[in-house]
């Protein structure tokens, strides 16, 4: 395979914070042009996973390519790749919605006009155009979260990395998020995204990994994976394989209660 | 475009977007330049009566204007300094709030300037510093302050707040950065608020106890005030000049080092 057709190339990517062994030896390739869905329990290391190939921590050994790029001796060619939705609100709250998406395009270097049409888009296509003048503090939780999607494709980045993109998120804002992957995948992009809904890696992935003490257990289509367990649903497949389930009603709970 | 046209534009972005957080969050600028107008008014119109007439030359009486205007010719360059002094507070503080949040995360995965964000928050700083410092001399100005200095006085003025004002908002980016939160960058800059009182620049040195005058004679606020008050009077600042260059070059350049360091750890959330 050329590195036109592989996205991400991981190979025995290590990494542990002290004596917390988080990522233990992951492999994994991801073609161009499809969704991979890393899943697995809170602490699983889906995270650090999206930190390493996001160049913002090095892993301890192993190796990562984005676009053919090397994530630790590249990583300038790997950010003018990428775009990145955390799990935390990486927006501006003193700005507005414009204001915010604005600033990306600078960032970008786009020009005036490019980025003033380019932010005039995404307004529409995210559904902002009616808050754009208002400050992004006064946006709900899921007017944040296409804010902050629409701030990552600012850039037009060829591989987007979104670190549990729905999770606090009404069934509502979760389902319309899924329609804009799937958009994005129309245009030629290649996301790569961690969640703990089975669900959502069953809508979206073309390829899931089941991710659990820094290990990647199985790997496979979402049906490959629940023909091989024997299951209905990727959260028997998760049962069968780990022993334990993704994610216990109780932890559920406890996150609820942290928000 | 090269490399340090790139930077020089990622850095003037991220200046608009700190100027604009300054102008849409005014209670941290009304504060920095409330606290020194405050102690202006205090010290003149309070203390400055006796605190004038106190002053090596002064009437040694404890009544009148003259002694007065006396203590506010005195303490204006004080003033000033520490107006420059409390941007502290509020650079510390919008570095610290950038530094936890999401955003920072956003900006290092970009394929910008890796300096640009801190940059950004050093040149919002001392515009901050200029527009803080422009007010306090105007009250000073129409409390009846009158400075002697021609205008290579005022050039040399400008210099030293620029240059104090540099070195400060290092400082204060360092430990905006290094305080992993806002609550505690609110806090850490306070002795720098403190430090000119200890000094020459409210009364002489000589009136202090030993102890305490030797501290204040080689703090480094002391040569910066006295410099400031030099070139407002007119006067050659002599040896303090370089005293003030060598203080605020040395926390500049140590600071910028620390924060670069710790610019490299930050970590969002």
């Amino acid at each position: 395979m050329t590195y036109r057709d592989t996205a991400i190339e991981v190979a025995g990517l290590t990494t542990s914070y002290g004596d917390h062994a988080v990522l233990r030896g992951i492999d994994l390739t991801v073609p161009t042009g499809t969704v991979y869905a890393l899943l697995g329990p809170n602490g699983a290391g889906k995270t650090t996973m999206v930190r390493i190939l996001s160049t913002l921590v090095a892993a301890d050994e192993g190796r990562a390519r984005i676009a053919g790029f090397d994530v630790r001796t590249q990583p300038d060619r790997v950010r003018r790749c990428i775009g990145v939705t955390g799990q935390f609100s990486a927006i501006d709250e003193l700005l507005t919605g414009r204001e915010n998406l604005r600033l990306m395009a600078d960032l970008a270097h786009l020009d005036a006009r490019e980025a003033g049409a380019r932010v005039a888009d995404l307004l529409v296509r995210f559904g902002l155009a009616d808050a754009a003048g208002r400050r992004a503090a006064t946006y709900s939780g899921g007017m944040r979260r296409r804010l902050d999607l629409a701030m990552t494709l600012v850039s037009r980045p060829r591989v987007i990395f979104l670190d549990e993109p729905t999770s606090g998120l009404d069934p509502r804002s979760r389902r319309d998020l899924w329609q804009v992957v799937r958009e994005l995948l129309a245009g030629g992009v290649t996301i790569f995204l961690t969640t703990q809904y089975l669900e959502e890696a069953d809508q979206l992935a073309d390829t899931v990994g089941l991710l659990d003490g820094g290990r990647l257990v199985a790997t496979g289509t979402p049906a490959e994976l629940k023909l091989r367990a024997g299951g209905e649903t990727l959260d028997d497949v998760f049962l069968a394989l780990t022993g334990h389930a993704v994610a216990t009603p109780a932890d559920q709970d406890e996150r609820q209660a942290a928000r | 475009m090269t490399t340090i046209t790139y930077a020089t534009r990622d850095s003037v972005t991220m200046l608009r977007r700190n100027l604009k957080h300054l102008v849409r969050y005014p209670s941290l600028t009304l504060t920095i330049i409330g606290m020194p107008v405050v102690f202006l008014l205090l010290f003149v119109y309070v203390f400055g009566g006796t605190m004038g007439a106190g002053l090596p030359g002064g009437t040694g009486s404890a009544e009148g204007d003259v002694s007065r205007a006396d203590y506010l010719h005195y303490v204006t360059p004080a003033i000033l300094v520490m107006t420059v002094a409390s941007v502290a507070n509020s650079t510390a503080i919008v570095v610290a709030k950038d530094a936890t949040e999401g955003i920072i995360d956003r900006f290092r995965t970009m394929p910008i300037a890796r300096s640009a964000p801190v940059t950004g928050h050093v040149l919002a700083a001392m515009a901050q510093t200029v527009l803080a410092v422009v007010v306090v001399l105007a009250l000073a100005l129409a409390l009846g302050y009158r400075a002697g200095a021609s205008v290579a006085g005022w050039a040399g003025a400008a210099g030293v707040i620029v240059l104090t004002g540099w070195a400060v908002t290092w400082l204060s980016v360092a430990l905006g950065l290094a305080s992993g939160s806002v609550e505690a960058a609110s806090n850490a800059p306070l002795p720098l608020i403190l430090l000119p009182f200890l000094s020459s620049g409210f009364v002489p040195t000589g009136s202090m106890p030993t102890a305490l005058a030797w501290v204040a004679e080689h703090q480094p606020f002391t040569p910066v005030i006295e410099t400031l008050r030099a070139c407002l009077e007119g006067r050659d600042p002599g040896s303090d000049v370089w005293w003030a260059i060598g203080w605020c070059i040395l926390t500049a350049v140590t600071c910028c080092w620390w924060a670069g360091r710790l610019f490299g750890r930050v970590r969002a959330v």
